[in-house]
C-alpha cells in the first residue's frame, strides 16, 4: 500500500517517504508544525488516498489514555442499581469503547487520527504506548481482551505545545510539516481559490511573506489565515492591495495587539492602522 | 552501510540509538528508499529524527556524510573517459543510444569538452543546456530532455538533489540552541508547572464515591474533591537599560510567554537595572517601586525566581550600598544574596553569549544564582533546575 496524495491535498516526496514508512513498518505517523500547516488535513488525505474510514480523537487537556480505549460508567451503574428497575449484573452493558477501542475492534482497517495529543497531560502518551505497540488491551471489569483485527493506520498531530516523551517519539515516524515555500503557497492557495485574478494573488503572497518576515510579530500569519484573507479579499471584490496602513481586513493576519502595532510602526509610518 | 551515518548523528547530538537503526533497516529492506539517494534521505529524516530541532543536524550529519557519494559523481568522468577509450572495442554491445552518441562527438573531442566543463563549472546545476548537471540539454550530465544525446553523469537519479536538499539547511531556524521566539518560549516555561489540589471541592472522587457508597450498604454517597491545579508560583525580574538594550526585544518576547503562560497561579514581574538594591519596579520606566522586604513578607520559598539579566555592570555597582538610586543600607550584593536565599529555587538567564561569561561580574553572579544562557535549551535547563528543586 502506498501513498499517492489527493486532488485536493498536495503532497512533497518528504510527506509520502514519511506516510510509506508508517505503512511499511505499521507505526505511528507523528505529524508536527506550525498550527495553520494542514495537519489535520493531512490525516483526511491519508485516509481518503488510501480509501479507508477515518475515526478522530479529538484530545482535550483533560483526556486520559483510558479513555481511547475504554469507559467504564461505574456511576450509572450505581444510580441504575438503585432503584432496580435496571438490569445492572452485564457489566457489559456500561463499557463503551473508545476511539482505539473502536479502531480495534472494527472489522475493517481504519485510519485513527490522534489530533493534538500535546494538549493532554504528559503522561498521556506514554500512557498509549503498550497499546499502541501491541494493539491491544484489557478491559479490566470484564477480562475481554480487546486485540486489533486489521492494525489501524495511526496519525498522530502535535502542536508543539508540550514536548513528548522520547519513548513515544522512538516509535513513531516523524513529519515536520514545513512551512510552504512561495511556490508551494501559490499552488495551495490556487487549490482553494480557482477564480482569484492571478495578479491579486501575486500581490497578496507577497505581502503575506513580508508581513512573516516582519520578526517582531508575535504570533505570524499562517497559511489559514492566508486563505482567510484571500475569501475576505474576494468578497469585498477587491482588485489590488498595497502593503501600507491602508491594509485592508488586516485582522484577518495578525491577530494580536502587539502585532497591530509592529505593523503600524514598520509600514505605516507609526500610524496605528484599523483592523 | 549506513551505521557510520549514525554515528555521524549522535556526534551532533541527535539521539539516535538500535530502535531508529533497526527501522531503518527495516525500510531499507522493503525498499521504501526505491534504491536512491533521496528517498533513503527521506526514509531515514522520517526514521531517525523525533523532533524538528534536530532536523538541521541531520541535514548537515547528511551533507557532510554523503558529500563524499556526490564528490564521487563528479570523479566517475575518470571511468567515463577509460569507458570511452575501449568503447569502441565494445560496439555491438552498445545500446542504440551510446552509439548514437559516440557518432555524434568523436571521443577525443568529447573528452576534452567534458574535461573543460567539469573545470570551467565551478558548483552544481539543473537545467540550462551548457553545464553538467541534472534535466539540461548540455551533452553531459543526466536527466536530459533534448533531442542531442550525452553523456550521463551521476547514477541514480536525483541523489544530487538529496544532498541539495540537505545542504540547503531548511530547518536551522528550528534548532534548539538558537534564541527562538514566544510560542518556543512559553513551551519551554510551561514545564515550570507543579500540580496540587487545592481550593473547592467541585470534582467527583469516584474511588472514594464506590468506598463510601459500599460502606454506606449501597446507599450513594457521593464524595467531591478540589480539582488539580496547577500550583507554580513565579516571581520574574529584568535588567533593563544600558548595556541590556540590545536584548531588549528578547526579553519582551520572554516576558510575552510568562505572561501568556495560563499555567502559573502568579506571575509577578519586576524590573531592576543592573543591580539590585533594595528595591524593584512593576513597571518598566522605574515607576511604581516594591521594597524587597515587602515583597519578601507577601512571598515565600514556594514562588520561584527567575533573574533576567547579562550581569553586567562596574564592579563596584556589586559592593556599593547607593548604587544608581537611594537604597536601605545594604551592598547590591548582599541583596542578591538576601534574594537567593529567600528563594531556594532561583535561576538566572543571561542573554549574553556564554563564551563571555568570564567577565568579572558574571563570575561573581553566577556564584549566587545558577546561570542559564537565554536561548531556548538555556531556559529548558533552567526550567528542569527549577522542577527540581522543591
Amino acid at each position: 500500500m502506498r501513498f499517492k496524495g489527493t486532488d485536493t491535498y498536495l503532497t512533497s516526496e518528504s510527506l509520502r517517504a514519511a506516510v510509506d514508512c508508517a505503512l511499511a513498518l505499521q507505526r505511528p505517523l507523528l505529524v508536527k508544525g506550525e498550527p495553520g500547516t494542514g495537519k489535520t488535513l493531512l490525516a483526511e488525505a491519508i485516509a481518503s488516498g488510501l480509501g479507508l474510514p477515518l475515526l478522530t480523537w479529538n484530545v482535550k487537556s483533560t483526556t486520559r489514555a483510558q479513555d481511547g480505549l475504554y469507559v467504564y460508567d461505574a456511576v450509572q451503574r450505581l444510580h441504575d442499581s438503585r432503584f432496580g428497575d435496571h438490569d445492572v449484573r452485564d457489566v457489559r452493558k456500561y463499557i463503551k469503547l473508545g476511539p482505539l477501542g473502536e479502531a480495534f475492534s472494527a472489522a475493517e482497517r481504519k485510519v485513527l487520527l490522534i489530533d493534538e495529543i500535546d494538549k493532554a497531560d504528559l503522561e498521556f502518551p506514554n500512557d498509549l504506548l503498550h497499546e499502541l505497540d501491541r494493539m491491544r488491551f484489557r478491559i479490566i471489569e470484564t477480562d475481554d481482551e480487546v486485540v486489533a483485527r486489521q492494525r489501524p493506520v495511526v496519525i498522530i498531530t502535535s502542536n508543539n505545545e508540550k514536548d513528548l516523551p522520547d519513548a513515544f517519539l522512538r516509535r513513531c515516524v516523524f513529519h515536520f510539516i514545513d512551512f510552504p515555500d512561495l511556490e508551494l503557497m501559490r499552488r495551495i492557495v490556487r487549490v482553494h481559490h480557482q477564480d482569484l485574478e492571478d495578479a491579486l494573488i501575486e500581490q497578496a503572497l507577497q505581502i503575506f511573506y513580508e508581513l512573516r518576515a516582519l520578526t517582531r510579530l508575535r504570533k505570524r500569519p499562517s497559511t489559514s489565515e492566508l486563505i482567510d484573507w484571500l475569501a475576505a479579499l474576494k468578497a469585498a471584490g477587491l482588485d489590488s492591495v498595497k502593503l501600507d496602513e491602508s491594509l485592508p481586513f488586516l485582522g484577518a493576519l495578525l491577530k494580536r495587539e502587539q502585532d497591530l502595532v509592529a505593523f503600524g510602526e514598520a509600514f505605516a509610518g507609526g500610524r496605528r492602522s484599523r483592523a | 552501510m549506513f551505521v557510520p551515518f549514525l554515528y555521524e548523528l549522535r556526534s551532533r547530538k541527535v539521539p539516535v540509538g538500535t530502535q531508529e537503526a533497526l527501522a531503518l533497516a527495516q525500510a531499507l529492506t522493503q525498499g521504501l528508499h526505491d534504491s536512491s539517494l533521496e528517498g533513503f534521505y527521506f526514509v531515514a529524516r522520517s526514521l531517525l529524527v523525533h523532533d524538528e530541532k534536530h532536523l538541521d543536524a541531520f541535514d548537515q550529519a547528511f551533507a557532510k556524510y554523503f558529500q563524499g557519494v556526490e564528490s564521487a559523481g563528479l570523479e566517475l568522468h575518470q571511468q567515463l573517459l577509460e569507458w570511452l577509450k575501449d568503447a569502441r572495442k565494445r560496439w555491438p554491445d552498445l545500446t542504440d543510444e551510446e552509439r548514437a552518441l559516440l557518432e555524434q562527438l568523436d571521443p577525443s573531442t568529447l573528452e576534452q569538452l567534458l574535461a573543460e566543463r567539469l573545470k570551467e563549472q565551478k558548483g552544481r546545476h539543473d537545467g540550462g543546456n551548457k553545464w553538467i548537471g541534472t534535466g539540461g540539454t548540455s551533452p553531459f550530465g543526466h536527466s536530459g530532455r533534448a533531442g542531442r544525446e550525452g553523456i550521463r553523469i551521476g547514477g541514480e537519479g536525483g541523489f544530487r538533489s538529496a544532498v541539495r536538499v540537505a545542504s540547503e539547511r531548511h530547518f536551522r531556524e528550528y534548532r534548539d540552541d538558537l534564541v527562538l521566539d514566544v510560542r518556543q518560549l512559553g513551551i519551554a516555561l510551561r514545564k515550570l508547572r507543579l500540580f496540587a489540589r487545592e481550593g473547592h471541592e467541585t470534582e467527583l472522587d469516584l474511588e472514594e464515591t464506590i468506598e463510601e457508597t459500599a460502606r454506606n450498604l449501597g446507599e450513594l454517597e457521593v464524595v467531591l474533591r478540589p480539582p488539580r491545579k496547577s500550583n507554580t508560583r513565579v516571581i520574574l525580574m529584568m535588567d533593563v537599560g544600558g548595556s541590556m538594550d540590545p536584548y531588549a526585544e528578547l526579553v519582551s518576547r520572554l516576558f510575552t510567554a510568562a505572561k501568556k503562560a495560563t499555567h502559573f497561579r502568579e506571575l509577578r514581574t519586576y524590573y531592576f537595572h543592573n543591580c539590585i538594591y533594595g528595591r524593584v519596579y512593576a513597571k518598566a520606566n522605574f515607576r511604581d517601586p516594591m521594597q524587597l522586604s515587602q515583597l519578601f513578607s507577601e512571598t515565600d520559598k514556594r514562588y520561584k525566581l527567575i533573574m533576567v539579566g547579562d550581569a553586567l555592570m562596574a564592579p563596584w555597582e556589586l559592593m556599593s550600598r547607593s548604587g544608581w538610586q537611594d537604597d536601605e543600607g545594604l551592598e547590591g550584593m548582599s541583596w542578591m544574596t538576601k534574594l537567593a536565599e529567600h528563594y531556594p529555587s532561583a535561576a538566572w538567564l543571561n542573554p549574553e553569549p556564554t563564551t563571555g561569561w568570564w567577565q568579572t561580574t558574571i563570575e561573581v553572579i553566577r556564584r549566587v544564582f545558577p546561570m542559564y544562557p537565554l536561548t531556548l535549551e538555556g531556559l529548558g535547563e533552567a526550567v528542569s533546575s527549577l522542577t527540581r528543586a522543591r
